[in-house]
């Protein structure tokens, strides 16, 4: 039973931060373009100045 | 850029559709300012479809002076730049120049989507509420008792409060209009459900209770909640697509002041009597006059006619019009909410007034199962208080009634189906503005067409080329490549690639209002244009060609020139009539061409010379003889119908107007896009009822047990989870029914395809 004490408000306060942390990434806009996100991790951006490489788009044909 | 600029392509052939890029005042007009000296502008790129795409976008804008930030978003298409006021920056030429077509975006002051935002954030709540709760039911149901018991239920009441007052808000508020309406719809049913079951829990955990129902009325929310964001979002996906494409009418006019001196004014500045320059390429802002120049008009998408009409001094001229070849100069004769377009859009609203208001399936079965079920739990109370004479355990009986009965499955039976059907459609490249319309197409029986642009791509070909002497029409070709009026790229399109034998011709010239002009090295002079300016000599009937080819005022080859009928129309109709619909034609072009066109796509009955006033009349003839139309058009001049028809199609390639009018919007090239949604809006209706059988045979199973007292919460919770689950995997079916080969390409494949589709509009 004392463990329970420790344990529901641990549980519940490690949940509202993921609720808090959910709705902060939703209110900074995070959310908004999500196809975005996901091939803009393919952008190197220091890369190409750095290295003489081929231009983008080159590359990837 | 190779790999990803579809517009690169395009702009290689020589039919790139006239595009007139903005003027500067008129980014200014469309921008807004964020203070501190910055504008922001935001741009539609239905071409973006890649990280190279926005890498290159992004690089290019921010290389240009004045720009401070660029950002693409990938996933509704656009680019919004921030720029310094004062000069501005060549947004659209860049975009241009690296192969990507782009046009503005109007930008509605703090408009965002806040309807969405707060579902989501209800559905984090109600989640987090549900999960917690679900955890601490868990270990009652295993048997924690005494003071454990009333521990965990006074958590889960703790946690439940926010829940249903904040995430369930959104059904309150919704029942609530219903009810002050004197209607009934699924939330009122779920309303009076949530707020009994918690009000009964909450008296069960005061009074040291064993049976709370926390779990499963915040459960109950949650699953709504999801199905409810869900359909949201699809729809928002449609909308935000739709409004993506190209604005056809002009935000504003270059106005000559009495000193004669030129300015670009807003639209709603421009009264009667003002003079309005109108460069060749631009749509034309006001009815009017022309004063000065001449021209021709493209008045597809207003009349309906499918040929250009040439316009001179004193020739009136419609606002949306498009003006082909030359400068011209109008005397406004309406203000703008006087003019063809305001009377439109005044005939729309008449119509849409006669339109009787559909009743969603999910309310109709609301409207009977609300009062049912509310009848049911009442005489609960009243047969256990009397048999067992314990007002408590009634109360707690019938609520229990009311909980099993919670329309859950019948809430998210029929979001789920539509938010499938939606993405079904969205695959083949076609956008459902709203659930009903889905509903409403399912119950058609007759399609009604609008010839130009929409049974026809509404571009000209050649008629008879095969008749025309090769020779001749690369010469035509060589004066045509000039030019970018309707018939030179039709000429284009028709004229062998390789030209052979062909005079050399120099020093071209397009003569506004009349045609092209050249020299050949012998010093002929060729003219390609209007038969009275090409052969000045001879005498006019009216049986002449559109266009001719002449040498010297000589006569070489004559054109004739009319729409082509879309590709797969043909076989869409006879799709159409294989599901036993009747197909009509209602154009506003002259007979002929109209006759012409029925035959080719097989159409039943066609009319032509249609004003849009007696278009209504047609369809308002439809609907008061029992028949449920469905009206696909383009033209401002079909607008009113769309709105006056039970549902109503539009292509991309439609007037503004018209395509917020639609209830559907196709992207694609083909007229398949008919067949197919009606095809998938029957399957969908065919699932929404599996879904309502469903819920009713799950209510004759779970009401009598109810009835009788043996619903304990840990029934509840099971019985709700698993009718929610059974709806929503009988929806996913519709996601996964017939696939053709086409859509169930690679997800890659088929959205660039469909990029592309969005780029050719």
């Amino acid at each position: 039973m004392n463990n329970l004490f420790f344990l529901i408000p641990i549980a519940l306060f490690l949940g509202g931060i993921g609720l808090a942390g959910f709705l902060w990434a939703l209110g900074s806009g995070q959310y908004e373009d999500l196809d975005g996100a996901a091939e803009r991790i393919l952008i190197d951006e220091e890369a190409s100045a750095a290295r003489p490489s081929l231009p983008r788009g080159q590359e990837a044909e | 850029m190779s790999c990803c600029a579809p517009g690169a392509e395009a702009a290689l052939e020589f039919c790139l559709p006239l595009q007139a890029s903005p003027s500067d005042e008129e980014i200014v007009l469309a921008s807004r300012t964020l203070g501190e000296g910055f504008m922001q502008t935001d741009l539609a790129v239905p071409g973006i479809h890649c990280a190279a795409c926005i890498h290159a976008i992004e690089k290019a804008l921010l290389k240009l002076p004045d720009v401070r930030r660029a950002r693409v978003n990938l996933s509704t298409r656009r680019v919004s730049v921030t720029w310094r006021e004062g000069r501005v920056p060549p947004l659209i030429q860049t975009l241009n120049r690296l192969g990507y077509e782009a046009h503005l975006f109007e930008i509605v002051a703090g408009r965002k989507d806040e309807a969405l935002g707060r579902l989501i954030r209800a559905v984090a709540v109600a989640g987090f509420a549900a999960g917690n709760i679900m955890l601490l039911s868990v270990s009652v149901w295993a048997g924690a008792d005494g003071a454990t018991r009333d521990l965990f239920h006074w958590i889960s009441a703790l946690l439940a409060v926010p829940a249903l007052a904040y995430s369930g808000a959104i059904f309150y508020r919704s029942a609530w209009r219903a009810l002050r309406h004197g209607r009934t719809n699924m939330d009122v049913p779920i309303s009076i459900g949530l707020a009994l079951a918690f009000g009964l829990s909450l008296y069960e955990t005061a009074t040291h209770g064993a049976e709370a129902y926390f779990d499963a009325s915040v459960s109950l929310l949650f699953f709504l909640l999801v199905g409810r964001t869900l359909d949201h979002a699809m729809r928002e996906k449609a909308r935000s697509a739709v409004s993506n494409l190209r604005n056809l009418s002009p935000r504003g006019a270059t106005v000559i002041a009495a000193d004669g001196s030129r300015e670009f004014r807003p639209l709603s500045e421009v009264m009667p009597g003002t003079r309005v320059i109108v460069s060749a390429g631009e749509r034309i802002p006001v009815d009017g006059s022309v004063v000065e120049g001449s021209s021709e008009v493209d008045c597809a998408l207003v009349t309906g006619e499918s040929t250009p009409r040439p316009s001179t001094v004193g020739d009136g001229v419609q606002a949306g019009t498009l003006n082909l070849t030359g400068p011209l100069v109008i005397l406004a004769t309406a203000s703008p909410d006087g003019s063809f377009l305001a009377e439109t859009a005044r005939l729309m609203e008449r119509a849409e007034e006669g339109r009787p208001r559909y009743r969603l399936i999910a309310d109709r079965a609301a409207a009977l199962y609300a009062p049912l079920v509310h009848s049911a739990a009442f005489l609960t109370f009243v047969g256990w208080l009397w048999i067992a004479g314990d007002w408590h355990y009634a109360l707690q009986t019938a609520i229990a009634v009311l909980i099993i009965t919670c329309p859950c499955a019948l809430g998210l039976a029929v979001p789920m189906v539509q938010v499938m059907a939606a993405r079904r459609l969205f695959e083949k490249g076609i956008l459902m503005k709203d659930g009903s319309a889905l509903e409403r197409l399912a119950e058609i029986d007759t399609v009604v067409l609008d010839k130009t642009g929409t049974a026809t791509t509404g571009e000209l070909h050649l008629l008879h080329a095969e008749h025309v002497d090769p020779a001749l029409l690369a010469t035509a070709s060589l004066l045509a490549a000039y030019s970018s009026h309707p018939y030179s790229r039709a000429i284009l399109r028709a004229a062998p690639r390789v030209d052979s034998g062909s005079p050399g011709i120099a020093s071209i010239k397009e003569v506004s209002g009349c045609g092209m002009e050249g020299t050949a090295g012998d010093g002929a002079v060729y003219r390609l244009g209007r038969p009275s300016w090409a052969l000045p000599d001879e005498r006019h009937g009216s049986s002449e060609p559109h266009l001719v080819l002449a040498r010297n005022g000589r006569m070489l080859a004559g054109f004739r020139f009319d729409d082509a009928a879309r590709p797969d129309a043909r076989e869409a109709v006879e799709r159409l009539k294989a599901a036993g619909l009747a197909v009509e034609i209602l154009s506003g072009d002259h007979p002929e061409p109209v006759r012409r066109i029925a035959d080719t796509i097989g159409a039943t009955r066609w009319r032509a010379g249609q004003l849009p006033a007696d278009k209504v009349r047609r369809l308002s003839g439809l609907a008061n003889a029992g028949r449920k139309a469905l009206m696909v058009g383009d033209g401002l001049n079909d607008a009113p119908a769309l709105a006056a028809a039970h549902v109503s199609m539009a292509p991309a390639t439609a007037a503004d107007i018209g395509r917020n009018a639609a209830d559907f919007v196709f992207m694609r090239e083909s007229l398949l896009a008919v067949p197919q949604a009606f095809e998938t809006a029957v399957r969908a209706r065919t699932l929404v009822w599996e879904n309502l059988a469903f819920a009713a045979s799950y209510n004759v199973v779970a009401v009598p047990l109810a009835v009788m007292g043996h619903v304990t919460p840990l029934l509840a919770a099971i019985a709700m989870s698993l009718s929610s689950l059974a709806v929503v995997a009988n929806a996913l079916r519709l996601g996964h029914a017939r696939q053709n080969p086409i859509s169930a390409g690679v997800g890659r494949a088929r959205r660039s395809g469909f990029g592309k589709a969005l780029g050719q509009t």
